[in-house]
């Protein structure tokens, strides 16, 4: 099967309900592995226990980012190649990139009250992801209140591009500016920075949570695409009855 | 495993992270139940798609 070939909403069908269920028990596994080896994980010289926080933390914001550029390619997809699949591609991310973008703001904000005495500072980075997760509402928001999903599509994907910009202010707010946050200590110039003790589970966990990011968005683009199939049943089954 | 004087926040954080994987799934999983029971009523109804495959067909 070529890429092309999964621009027809049938054969995507198909292969989704091939590899779904493969991708469900690798994800399940990754995450056991990676739960199992943050629980092993030593405690931080400087901050104890509230390190294991990270490995859920850090997943959790990078997928926030790269679900943003997965949207970001699809919008791409829509307005210059129209691909079929690649608004479809864009709304189901949407969900699933707020609510890892809602537990990277938590997950942090829980860390940051023993680490740094305060859920919350509004520094650079803090503030640019809260306006991720904000547009990441903002484009939910969009596809709902719009009933045509191709007109949804085009204005759903320039607010995605437009969107984009913040992404690399996210990435660099930390050298940019004076922050609370910590600079990387993963992906940065010169290697990582932790201990391969905290490092190896965290890169488990990373993939883990990637692996599940991949199995729900497949999942959700089949159910939006058996939506779109309602949808177009149901506007045929209309202009039956009215003829 | 002890988790000293900040188990609570740590805790709180890997429940909360369970809690919404938890709620992402069902929420995918409902939804793929309820675009199946759609189709299958509008195929009850006689309702064909245009290759003339059966509403539920994949």
């Amino acid at each position: 099967m070529t890429l092309i070939d999964l621009a027809n909403p049938t054969r995507f069908l198909s292969l989704t309900a091939r590899v779904l269920p493969w991708l469900a028990g690798a994800t399940t596994m990754l995450l056991l592995v990676g739960l199992y080896q943050s629980a092993m994980a030593p405690d931080d010289y400087q901050q104890g226990a509230t390190v294991k926080i990270m490995f859920v933390h850090v997943p959790n914001a990078w997928l926030s980012m790269f679900v943003w550029g997965v949207m970001s390619l699809a919008a791409l997809g829509t307005l210059v190649w129209r691909h079929p699949l690649a608004d479809v591609a864009a709304k189901a991310a949407a969900p699933i990139g707020a609510a890892f973008t809602f537990l990277a703001l938590v997950t942090g904000s829980l860390w940051g009250r023993p680490m740094w005495g305060t859920y919350w500072e509004w520094d650079a980075r803090l503030t640019s992801v809260l306006i991720l997760f904000l547009m990441y509402l903002g484009l939910i928001a969009l596809w709902r209140a719009v009933e045509d999903p191709s007109r949804a599509a085009r204005a759903a994907a320039i607010l995605t591009l437009v969107g984009a910009i913040n992404l690399p202010i996210i990435k660099f707010s930390v050298d940019w500016w004076n922050t609370l946050h910590q600079p990387a200590s993963v992906l940065r110039m010169g290697g990582p920075s932790l201990d391969r003790a905290f490092l190896i589970p965290l890169l488990v966990m990373a993939i883990g949570f990637s692996l599940l990011f991949v199995t729900l968005h497949l999942a959700a683009m089949r159910n939006e695409i058996l939506r779109r199939r309602v949808r177009s049943l149901q506007m045929m089954q209309a202009s039956r009855q009215a003829a | 495993m002890s988790l000293g004087p900040y188990a609570s926040f740590v805790v709180t954080s890997y429940t909360l992270v369970a809690a919404t994987v938890l709620l992402l799934v069902t929420w995918i999983a409902l939804d793929y139940r309820r675009q199946k029971a759609r189709l299958r009523d509008l195929e009850a109804s006689g309702v064909t798609r245009r290759s003339g495959r059966q509403a539920t067909d994949l």
